[in-house]
């Protein structure tokens, strides 16, 4: 059977908190195996979306729909916050970066492998007592984690706490953190938040990367137009809270919608201002 | 029913020295985010405060009731006042910005040292006073039981709605209330904008302190005895009245305080007397675990 | 006061002897206010029955020089004038300590080991290391869920008297011996402790330490007014004493001494009761350091750094900070039961809430989840608290000032550094600044 070649589908999103409606009856679809960007003005629901998807919030209505290689499905609205990443294997980086600062770079990432080393070690019975089933596993994690140490050019500090990293290095190593949870899904908040062009554009490449080895899809936010027109195949964009345009990098760039909800002005005026400004 | 009458009007009475208590809590926890520990000794210190000043004022010929207490409630404002003040200074302030836990421990220490400190200063025996305000009006008597309203629970109610309305004009009206009221929201954005965030802050526990010290004289007043351990309970029961108010909300700890008050008085008049400090516990938790934002609180969102 | 910072220190050279005397004027006029009524006057009950107040006017102009003093010399010594983050001048003695504290570990056990040896007469001495050793596993079991796993548990003596009342009515009404009745009460604290988690692991911080203040007072009072179950304010007596695996500890001929050939001792029981302590504060120190490397240990300490991320990861925090809850009951339960039987008597008087907060206060002053630092404050709280019994009142007083005091010159605790569980090429210690408190 082959896969289906929808990851995520979201169909009629709607988050209202009190009168305030976040989210408007949202649909979109996001492919396996590619990188799918949502963007939009500061203010239109980008986070709460993500929030909605990653189990934050509960959504006012609509339906979040994660579908696995194999054809199973997973109803995200309906799941814990924890469950989404433990059964649906949908990750997620925050924006407002989420390491653990006191624990060694290696440490977060063996924290990632927590449900599998938890299983292997008998639910900590076999750890207890060192059984060699828990000792292999452990050892398989450790690769593992030097694996991405390795492709995020952190192998050198696996021992500093993690607190210690520059800002950059941290970034890479939340995303490699998700990506130990063997993902099928990884949703990124604002990954280039604070990064400086050279990191940008490393982090397109990083991102290209982890798609082309592991098959994992990517849902992210940005405000980077760069990085977003260099590595998205799929771009969709919200202004308060409505889709008002989806396609390609190229087809929404040069959407008048898409271009007069970013300079804040009537879709009729955008010529005008265009003019004006090239 | 007339008992039950009664019993509410004990409950009210109570429960107006819960809310005034609640408020330090409530407003401590608002601007910092920490349980104030030491709040209920402090309460305590202020009840031997005004036992003392009381007594002073006897020996010293004072015994016209109305200035008797003008006097005493002055005093004890002050003093307890500057004894939230130094609890501020001493077991908090060192470590704003420190991690959790830390403020907390230290305040249990605080409560500790005052405890043993009025211990060891006044000893440890139960310390009565002669009641200086007697007498009551009889509401119902029609031959069953007798409602009374006594003059003091009079005095608690007219003087806890007095202070409740000066508090809210501060909090509202006045620099002070709105210097407080934007430390507890931002208090890295208070300071930016020219908020002296030390001295609000040191303020709020002063204030926190001189209500609790009117509490202190109301209950002296009202029991007519005190010893050095009733802090701790009184605290706990007029946290849990802060709590189950809405933490951070001030009508809300004076309304949790009625209503606590009222659950007292109603358990142990129709349910068991031993038992009742076991209910105050017991809201408490159910009231955390069901509603930890209370009846008048706002829910926190956290931004992810 | 503004918020001072080391820069203002380090721009005025010389001693500042105007602004330490302002400051303790101004201290002495605060400690006046706050000592007038309360020192100045005592009230005592006169010869009427009534309440009289006598004048202490030494009492009163003493303590007030005395804290003039003291604020002088404190505001000389830290020049900004305010007791501002000491730790940063004084030189912090226990930071580098990965190496030094596996020897610092060792000596200390080697210690454990020879006190009865040492002291074999000296039945004081004897007393007061069981008592001090009970205080190190209940610091241990209680840093599994508050230093670990960063949970605000103010209610631990719950499980401390679950266990101690499970194994004291175990042990009279079925008459089983000490080993079973141990393992059984420690199974029975660790039901508690699911059974009280489970409504409230997911408050916050303080609504937690609240929370789990008033399940302790509850038990408490429970305890004390269920009369015909727990003994009310009687207690339960009559608890079996141990035996040396089926020796008993009397002067008979099928006692321990007669058996081993040696001349009866009473403190031949003490000894064992010594060694057993020890031995089962060593089980929980060496459960929880194993623990800590597998990944059940590492889900609490990353919980406590930040529980968000963590259910990002698809960590079930509710489960995490249940064991951690459990496994803390568990050991609490199991010191009760020592407990119980070390005495042969318990009453509710023994589970206070002052215990909570004795044991906590070790837990945090050790450091968070440094199983070296919960000793040695163990050991310093509870070995100084004994030594200054002669003080009576005053050693609760002192004890208050002390955990103020000590809060604020090291808000870390004495052992502020954390060993990473696991390691690619070299064991780094981290200190202190980063191993910040959680997120929420």
């Amino acid at each position: 059977m082959t896969p289906s070649p929808v990851i995520l589908d979201v169909q009629h999103l709607t988050m209202r908190f009190g009168g305030l409606v976040a989210v408007d009856d949202l649909s979109f679809q996001a492919k396996r195996g590619e990188i799918t960007a949502i963007i939009g003005p500061n203010g239109a629901g980008k986070t709460t979306v993500f929030n909605c998807i990653t189990g934050f919030y509960q959504p006012t209505e609509g339906m979040i729909c994660a579908i696995h290689p194999d054809g199973k499905e997973f109803l995200l609205e309906r799941l814990f916050d924890f469950r989404i990443s433990q059964l649906a294997r949908v990750a997620r980086t925050f924006q407002n970066i989420r390491l653990f600062p006191a624990m060694t770079v290696l440490e977060n990432l063996m924290i990632a492998q927590h449900n599998e080393l938890m299983v292997k070690s008998g639910y900590t019975l076999f750890g207890l007592f060192g059984l060699p089933i828990y000792r292999r596993a452990e050892r398989a994690a450790v690769e593992k984690a030097r694996h991405w140490l390795d492709k995020i050019g952190l192998l050198a500090r696996a021992d500093d706490p993690a607190g210690d990293l520059p800002y950059g290095a941290q970034r890479r190593l939340e995303i490699a953190r998700a990506m130990c949870t063997d993902p099928v899904l990884l949703c990124l908040d604002e990954p280039a938040a604070g990064l400086n062009p050279r990191e940008t554009h490393e982090l397109g490449d990083l991102l290209n990367d982890i798609v082309a080895e592991t098959g994992t899809s990517l849902l992210l936010i940005e405000h980077h137009m760069h990085l977003v027109m260099d590595v998205s195949n799929r771009v969709i964009v919200l202004d308060y809270g409505q889709k008002i345009a989806e396609g390609t990098p190229d087809q929404v760039s040069n959407d008048p919608a898409v271009i007069a909800a970013y300079l804040g002005v009537e879709e009729e005026e955008v010529e005008v201002v265009m003019e004006d400004t090239l | 029913m007339e008992y039950f009458i009664q019993q509410l009007i004990n409950g009210l009475a109570l429960g107006s020295i819960y809310g005034l208590i609640a408020i330090g809590y409530t407003m401590v926890y608002g601007i910092i985010g920490m349980i104030n520990f030491a709040h209920g000794d402090v309460f305590m210190v202020g009840t031997y405060i005004a036992l003392i000043a009381f007594l002073a004022l006897i020996a010293i010929g004072i015994t016209a009731v109305p200035v008797a207490l003008l006097l005493v409630l002055i005093i004890a404002m002050a003093l307890t006042a500057l004894y939230g003040w130094t609890v501020e200074r001493l077991a908090y302030r060192p470590l704003r910005g420190s991690f959790r836990l830390a403020p907390l421990i230290s305040a249990i220490g605080m409560a500790i040292a005052l405890q043993n400190y009025i211990q060891i200063a006044q000893g440890a025996r139960v310390k009565p006073l002669p009641p200086i305000i007697t007498g009551n009006y009889v509401l119902i008597d029609n031959g069953g039981f007798v409602v009374q309203v006594s003059n003091i629970q009079i005095i608690i109610v007219l003087t806890t709605v007095a202070l409740m309305l000066v508090f809210s004009w501060i909090v509202s009206a006045t620099a002070l209330g709105r210097n407080m009221r934007a430390t507890s929201q931002d208090m890295k954005m208070a300071s930016l904008v020219g908020v002296n965030v030390d001295r609000t802050i040191s303020l709020t526990f002063v204030l926190g302190a001189a209500l609790a010290s009117v509490a202190s004289v109301m209950f002296l007043l009202y029991y007519g005895v005190i010893d050095f351990f009733i802090g701790f309970i009184a605290g706990i029961k007029a946290f849990t009245a802060a709590v189950l108010g809405g933490i951070g909300s001030l009508p809300g700890a004076m309304l949790g305080g009625l209503l606590i008050g009222l659950i007292e008085t109603f358990w142990s008049a129709y349910f068991s007397v031993e038992y009742k400090d076991v209910a105050a516990f017991s809201i408490l938790a159910i009231v955390l675990i069901f509603m930890p934002t209370g009846i008048l609180g706002r829910p926190e969102v956290e931004k992810v | 006061m503004a918020n001072g910072n080391a820069s203002d220190a380090s721009v005025k050279n010389g001693l500042d002897l105007t602004g330490a005397l302002k400051d303790a004027l101004i201290a002495g006029i605060v400690a006046f206010g706050l000592f007038s009524l309360i020192l100045g006057l005592r009230t005592e009950q006169g010869p009427t029955g009534a309440l009289i107040l006598l004048p202490r006017p030494q009492l009163l102009f003493t303590s007030v020089i005395l804290v003039m003093a003291g604020r002088f010399l404190i505001a000389l010594f830290f020049r900004a004038g305010a007791l501002r983050r000491p730790a940063t001048f004084i030189p912090a003695p226990f930071v580098r300590v990965n190496y030094l504290g596996n020897i610092a570990g060792g000596a200390l056990l080697i210690f454990a080991l020879l006190i009865p040896v040492m002291f074999f007469e000296n039945r004081y001495i004897l007393d007061v290391a069981i008592l001090v050793m009970t205080y190190v596993m209940l610091g241990w079991g209680l840093n599994i869920v508050v230093g670990l796993a960063g949970l605000l548990d103010l209610g631990y003596v719950a499980f401390y008297a679950v266990g101690a009342y499970s194994f004291a009515l175990l042990a009279t009404n079925f008459g089983w011996s000490f080993w079973i009745c141990l393992p059984l009460a420690g199974i029975v604290a660790a039901f508690w402790g699911i059974l009280l988690g489970f409504p409230v692991l997911r408050l916050r911080g303080d609504y937690l330490a609240i929370v789990t203040l008033a399940f302790g007072e509850i038990i408490r009072l429970v305890i004390l007014n269920w009369q015909e179950f727990t003994g009310g304010p009687n207690g339960l007596s009559g608890i079996p004493r141990p035996s040396f695996f089926g020796l008993p500890f009397n002067a008979n001929d099928d006692g321990f001494a007669a058996y081993f050939g040696l001349e009866f001792n009473p403190s031949h029981r003490v000894v064992f009761l010594f060694y057993v302590i020890l031995t089962l504060a060593l089980i929980t120190n060496l459960v929880t350091l194993r623990l800590r490397r597998l990944p059940i240990g590492r889900a609490w300490e990353a919980m406590r750094e930040d529980e968000i991320a963590c259910r990002s990861l698809g960590i079930n925090t509710t489960n995490t900070k249940l064991t951690a809850f459990a496994l803390g009951a568990m050991f609490g339960g199991i010191a009760g039961s020592f407990f119980a039987t070390r005495q042969g008597f318990i009453s509710p008087e023994s589970f206070t809430f002052m215990e909570s907060a004795m044991i906590v206060a070790i837990v945090v002053l050790g450091g968070m989840g440094s199983q070296l630092g919960v000793a040695l404050a163990a050991l310093i709280m509870v070995g100084g608290f004994e030594v200054f019994r002669e003080f009576e009142q005053y050693r609760m007083l002192i004890f208050g000032l002390a955990m103020v005091g000590i809060m604020v010159w090291r808000p870390r605790g004495l052992i502020s550094q954390r060993d990473p569980s696991i390691h690619l090429t070299a064991a780094k210690p981290i200190p202190a600044k980063i191993v910040e408190e959680a997120r929420s």
